[in-house]
């Protein structure tokens, strides 16, 4: 088991840009490494883990919803948790003042409520921080 | 001396200010410091052979490591032996290995 921490700060809503796909590789590799990671989710980044997303058939390709399996990030935030419930431990913060302005506070279970203080906190006590902001 | 670690997701092609990168990681290793550029996403468009003026020569020629992420590779249809000389086929592993060494800067671009 590390003792270490990597805290991670995003900004991008889902299925907008690469980076949240990154962003979880980041979190699910530290997590098996037994890294202890931090999340501060900003602006965006608190639609994550949002409880109400819902995968879709692809009528294009003509697929159901069960063929599609199209993968949700609030499925990879919910995993990710699991994994990381205690030791390594995953600590998930949403930014209080961005879900309440984008109506996105029904979360997966294990997501806190915080703010810019909560990430500085977590930078502090981090072995190291990443910071990865919209273009 | 610090580590200094620049995780690259843009194309060159697009986005001009990817020289950004090239000039502060070659200052960075001039002044003694270990360098490295994860290349990911559409960051690793650069580091293909036949990428024209890529800014990833200057790089390697200046002595910065340079690692480009298999995952974004595979998803470009871009082989190990396409890549230009100098860059290392790498992987998410690595860069949060590296995210964690002691005394290094993380900056994402």
């Amino acid at each position: 088991m590390s003792n270490k921490t990597l805290t991670l700060a995003l900004m991008d809503p889902p299925y907008e840009s690469a980076n949240s796909t990154t962003a979880l590789r980041i979190i699910s590799a530290a997590l098996k490494k037994g890294i202890n990671v931090n999340v501060f989710a900003y602006e965006g980044a608190v639609n994550l883990p949002f409880k109400d997303q819902a995968p879709h058939a692809n009528p294009v390709k003509g697929t159901t919803v069960e063929e599609e399996d199209h993968p949700t990030t609030k499925s990879f935030v919910a995993s990710l948790l699991e994994i990381g419930k205690s030791s390594p431990l995953l600590t998930w913060v949403n930014c209080g003042l961005c879900v309440d302005e984008r109506g996105a506070g029904n979360s997966v279970e294990g997501v806190k409520r915080g703010g810019p203080a909560d990430f500085l906190k977590m930078a502090q006590d981090s072995t190291n921080t990443l910071v990865i902001p919209t273009k | 001396m610090t580590n200094y670690l620049f995780i690259e997701c843009r194309d060159p092609f697009e986005s001009k200010d990817t020289q950004f990168v090239a000039e502060t990681a070659t200052a960075l290793k001039q002044r003694d410091n270990e360098v490295t550029v994860f290349l990911v996403q559409n960051g690793v468009l650069a580091a293909r052979r036949n990428a024209r003026g890529s800014h990833l020569s200057q790089l390697a020629k200046a002595g910065v490591r340079l690692l480009a992420d298999d995952f974004s590779l595979r998803e470009r249809g871009i082989q190990a032996a396409e890549l230009l000389p100098g860059i290392q086929q790498s992987n998410i592993d690595a860069l949060t290995d590296i995210l964690v060494r002691e005394n290094t800067k993380a900056i994402w671009h």
